[in-house]
């Protein structure tokens, strides 16, 4: 295919050229994956030869474009008009996300558009619709925008079942993925089935250092409030700045130390998840109008709508992720071929080494990421589930319609014959009832047993499953929304507490209807906004680099003054971890012992190995007491000094403890509620319809401590177990270090270490204590018995 | 002791750490809300395909009381059975298993609104609307009507941030956490259950029964 010439006139009349990578998308007859930098025209050129082919007539839906953003479907239906109408082509342009009418929908089934723009679950919902042959019989383009982001979660992996499932109802269909700048675009190619990869031109280096600080950064911490007055200096100086900040929480006590010191009174705003939509809307329409100076957000802002006048991205906090912080600089800038501006605010005196770190990997272009583990099971029972919602189905036929999809290339058929028993009967070891059936086989086809399980099954489409959120708003009739707080953050309130959200101090004062109520408190100091219990750790070759260039002191010369001689101090007194070598300390402080393990392996990893090692500890009558995780180091404090670290840090003990203790922990069943959510045995809880009351489901935990005593091979289980290893409980990256690290080296000392100092510092003690909750929980009551003058 | 004795109506009660009831003078054991076969019911009627072990979980569990307190009288507090049918669809084993329990006591259930029908003719034991025997035993707390014990809210409580089954006990009502193994609960601040038992203690589960006030519960 070439650019037509009126394609080329209307070009001409924008005073553009095309982009070499657009005319290569043009020419290029199979499936192609688009990587090029934000601002590059990549939407456009992946709807360039849609729209050629559109210059003929068409019946039916022509191209289909999912993103993982509804903002974005709208955004793009409004971008494309304009070519559309200056070159007078009859198309029609409709998105169909969760906020499309019900009668638009029905529409849509009937009389689909040429271009239809939508979500991966809108677009899994209408796969299993009846009708999905018809709508989609006659589709010949697929576009798959930001597929770098949906690859990062399962949402891809739903994904790409439904791209199998379009495969196979329209043959001939064309697949062009658009990328950001990705570590291994050839892996990206696979997820997508098999793509030849297009590079755009990459455009100029970034404009990216640290910011310069009037104050040096504290020793601990993850606020960066020091950085505050340097903060609004920039932001006075540019035009607009996005302010990236890692948390939710650190993000509202940012936004508030911000207008603390605004005496400029700079229109400032504030983005994240957990703010209400209405919130998020003014904020965004108010970017958009150029009415801010700046907007302090979360990852919320890191995919979306292009504000062109954004000219400076300021990240807070370490980036964590190299490419992450490569995404969001790009944010900054959206005009191609100009460098984006970005500094970064180090929280704290570690974080300095990393930002160090993440510099020179950008200049690098050195891109971290970890490869994609296979397919999920339990959005494979989800897709089973649906597909059977769409009518009856053959198993061979659709194992082999599955094992054509990227993630589930190397599925095995008895791992497809376990997922379908369980869409089919729960999939237990017990089979006492023949009532145990949503799906059964009549005439070699599978089918749900009672049609109108449908419903049920629809309305649980989805592979995020969100924390349980309460809402919350102004007490008394009628009172604003403000946003949300996870459930479990509710719990730990009692009326008179202080938190921040939405940028104001609120007092909680009860819950009712399953909505938190508060009350405006301007003058008091909020509790600590713990909302997220999201925490991202640190990428595997970000933490490499930073443990490379701590143990090797030739390389400080890169590093601040202040961090430098910090680091050969630690050198002096104590050892640099380095590479290949695991370093840890033992010494005493405020009469206990304390032992420090330089892991590098992430907080979830480390958390974990706290977890192992001080049950391990416990067994050898060390009396451990507590510990902490970051993203570096581990701090256990006990009775009795750890003097050799060595079986402590066993392969095969560690492996043990996951098997059986773990199983029990909070995490794994946090996991498991989430499999089981994804996998259709319970029943997310939508907003607005959640249950109050006595009809409120028993929580997830029963049935994870029911199947793990009475059906412990159970698939579900399983599942749990595979994403807890590689999610939450990291036991992977344990491994990983034991196996990077073979040398040891530890040192007893008479005190604290430099590199040990700021651990003391930090937030995040988790107590050992066999009984610790339940102690708690005696101490509580004891002490409203006391009150409430009763012994 | 993990139990936490209390009067109530004129007799001295045990609240059990598992949430069973125990009444020393006359060694009764009182189960309120066992609600056997209910993964059975939810898969008849096209709900979620639940483990369908929840039945063996709760006799487990009752299996240990009946062993820690040697009961001359067991009371199941109604809704004993999901419903009529999953109570008629329970497996021989099942039956059998509850028939060994039940051999050299009394056994009465008491009938809830899950399952006011005729009890299975394969389970021991005889079927009661209420019993009125020293102290008033109903499936539901009936207002003005107290005092009674009771069952059917399933209550429960925070404490440290946990949500636990609890004991509700008032002047004129006793209201009994829910036995069986999937339950859910209702938290002791909805105005059904502040209605019922304005004033008293709450007792909550776990490995202690602990006592709480319940004003302290729901002040706000």
């Amino acid at each position: 295919m070439t650019l037509p010439p009126a394609f080329q006139d209307w070009f001409a009349r924008q005073g553009w050229q095309p982009h070499p990578h657009q005319l290569a998308l043009l020419e290029a007859t199979g499936d192609s994956l688009l990587i090029a930098p934000t601002g590059g025209g990549k939407t456009l050129a992946g709807f360039l030869p849609s729209l050629v082919d559109l210059t003929a007539p068409h019946r039916g839906m022509h191209t289909l474009y999912v993103s993982p953003l509804k903002a974005l479907t709208a955004d793009i239906a409004r971008n494309l008009a304009r070519p559309v109408g200056d070159l007078g082509l009859a198309i029609r342009i409709e998105d169909r996300t969760g906020d499309t009418r019900a009668s638009q929908r029905a529409r849509q089934r009937v009389d689909p558009p040429d271009i239809l723009l939508t979500t991966p679950e809108s677009l899994a919902l209408m796969l299993s619709y009846e009708q999905a042959p018809l709508i989609f019989g006659g589709l010949k383009r697929v576009v798959l925008d930001e597929l770098h982001a949906l690859a990062e979660s399962r949402r891809g992996d739903q994904l790409m079942l439904a791209l199998a499932r379009l495969r196979s109802l329209a043959p001939d269909l064309v697949v062009t993925g658009l990328s950001a700048t990705v570590e291994d675009p050839t892996a990206l190619a696979r997820f997508m089935g098999g793509a030849q990869v297009i590079h755009a031109d990459p455009g100029p280096d970034p404009d990216i250092a640290m910011l310069e600080t009037a104050k040096p950064p504290p020793w601990s911490g993850a606020g960066g409030h020091y950085a505050v007055p340097d903060v609004l200096k920039a932001v006075a100086e540019a035009t607009t700045t996005i302010i990236f900040i890692n948390t939710r929480a650190q993000a509202e006590l940012f936004f508030q130390a911000l207008w603390a010191a605004n005496d400029q009174n700079l229109p400032i705003g504030l983005h994240h998840g957990s703010l209400s939509r209405e919130a998020r809307e003014r904020v965004e329409a108010a970017m958009a109008a150029g009415a801010l100076r700046a907007v302090v957000a979360t990852g919320s802002l890191d995919l979306g709508i292009d504000w062109g006048a954004v000219d400076l991205v300021i990240q807070v906090g370490a980036p964590r992720n190299v490419k992450r912080l490569v995404q969001r600089i790009g944010r900054a800038n959206h005009r191609y071929n100009a460098p984006s501006r970005a500094r970064i605010v180090p929280a704290n005196r570690f974080e300095v080494v990393e930002c160090v770190a993440a510099l020179q990997a950008v200049a690098e272009r050195d891109l971290d990421g970890d490869p994609r583990g296979p397919g999920p099971l339990d959005v494979l029972c989800q897709h089973i589930l649906l597909t059977a919602c769409a009518g009856p189905f053959d198993a061979d036929a659709l194992y082999a319609e599955v094992t054509r999809s990227g993630p589930y290339v190397g599925l095995s058929r008895a791992d497809f014959d376990a997922c379908l028993d369980f869409a089919a009967t729960g999939g237990y070891a017990l089979r006492a009832y023949d009532r145990w059936q949503r799906l059964m086989q009549r005439g070699g086809l599978w089918r749900l047993r009672d049609p109108r399980a449908a419903r049920d099954i629809r309305m649980n489409i989805g592979t995020i499953v969100e924390a349980e959120m309460l809402k919350v708003r102004f007490r008394g009739r009628g009172g604003a929304p403000l946003g949300e707080v996870e459930e479990s953050f509710a719990s730990t309130l009692s009326p008179g507490d202080t938190f921040l959200i939405g940028g104001q101090t609120v007092r909680y004062d009860g819950l009712r209807e399953m909505v938190v109520e508060v009350t405006k408190q301007p003058s008091k100091e909020p509790r600590i906004a713990v909302f997220s219990g999201l925490k991202l750790a640190t990428s595997t070759q970000l933490s490499q680099r930073v443990q490379t260039l701590i143990g090797d002191p030739s390389a400080h010369g890169s590093l601040p003054d202040r961090s430098r001689d910090w680091l050969a101090l630690q050198g002096r007194v104590s050892a640099l971890p380095r590479a290949g070598v695991l370093v840890s300390e033992t010494f005493p402080h405020q009469g206990r012992w304390q032992f420090a393990l330089y892991g590098f392996a992430g907080r979830n990893a480390l958390q974990t190995l706290g977890l192992l090692m001080t049950r391990l500890m416990e067994e050898a009558g060390l009396g451990p007491l507590g510990f902490l995780a970051t993203d570096y180091a581990l701090l256990i404090w006990s009775l009795d000094p750890v003097t050799d670290p060595a079986p402590l840090l066993d392969p095969v003990g560690l492996r043990e403890g996951l098997g059986d203790w773990l199983a029990g922990n909070a995490v794994m069943k946090r996991s498991f509620r989430n499999v089981a959510i994804v996998a259709g045995l319970i029943q997310r809880n939508l907003p607005g319809q959640r249950k109050t009351g006595k009809q409120a489901t028993f929580s997830s935990d029963i049935l994870y401590d029911t199947l793990r005593k009475y059906d412990p091979g159970h698939v579900l289980l399983r599942i749990t177990a595979d994403e807890a290893r590689r999610g939450l409980v990291d036991f992977d990256r344990i491994e990983d270090m034991l196996a990077r690290s073979p040398g040891r080296d530890h040192r007893i000392l008479d005190r604290v270490s430099p590199m040990a100092a700021p651990l003391l510092l930090e937030l995040g003690r988790v107590p050992i204590a066999g009984q610790g909750r339940e102690r708690l929980a005696e101490a509580e009551a004891a002490a409203l018995m006391a009150e409430a003058g009763l012994t | 002791m993990t139990d936490h004795a209390f009067d109530f109506g004129g007799q001295r009660l045990l609240a059990r750490p598992s949430g069973a009831l125990y009444w020393p003078a006359r060694r009764w054991l009182v189960l309120a809300d066992l609600h056997l076969g209910k993964s059975e019911r939810m898969a008849r009627r096209g709900g979620a395909l639940l483990p369908p072990y929840e039945t063996e979980a709760t006799l487990d569990r009752v299996e240990a009381e009946i062993a820690a307190t040697d009961p001359v009288v067991v009371v199941s507090l109604g809704d004993g059975f999901d419903d009529d049918a999953a109570g008629r669809a329970l497996p021989d084993a099942v039956c059998d298993r509850l028939g060994r329990m039940a051999a050299g006591r009394r056994w009465i259930w008491v009938s809830g609104n899950h399952d006011p029908g005729a009890i299975c003719p394969r389970l021991p034991g005889e079927q009661q609307a209420q019993i009125l025997d020293g102290l008033t035993f109903r499936h539901e707390a009936e207002q003005g009507q107290g005092p009674d014990i009771s069952g059917h809210f399933h209550p429960c409580l925070r404490l440290a941030g946990q949500r636990r089954r609890c004991f509700l006990a008032g002047r004129d009502h006793l209201i009994l956490p829910a036995f069986g193994a999937y339950t859910g609960g209702l938290d002791i601040t909805d105005p059904s259950l502040t209605a019922l038992v304005p004033e008293g203690l709450a007792i909550a589960c776990g490995v202690r029964a602990l006592p709480v006030p319940v004003r302290s519960l729901r002040r706000a």
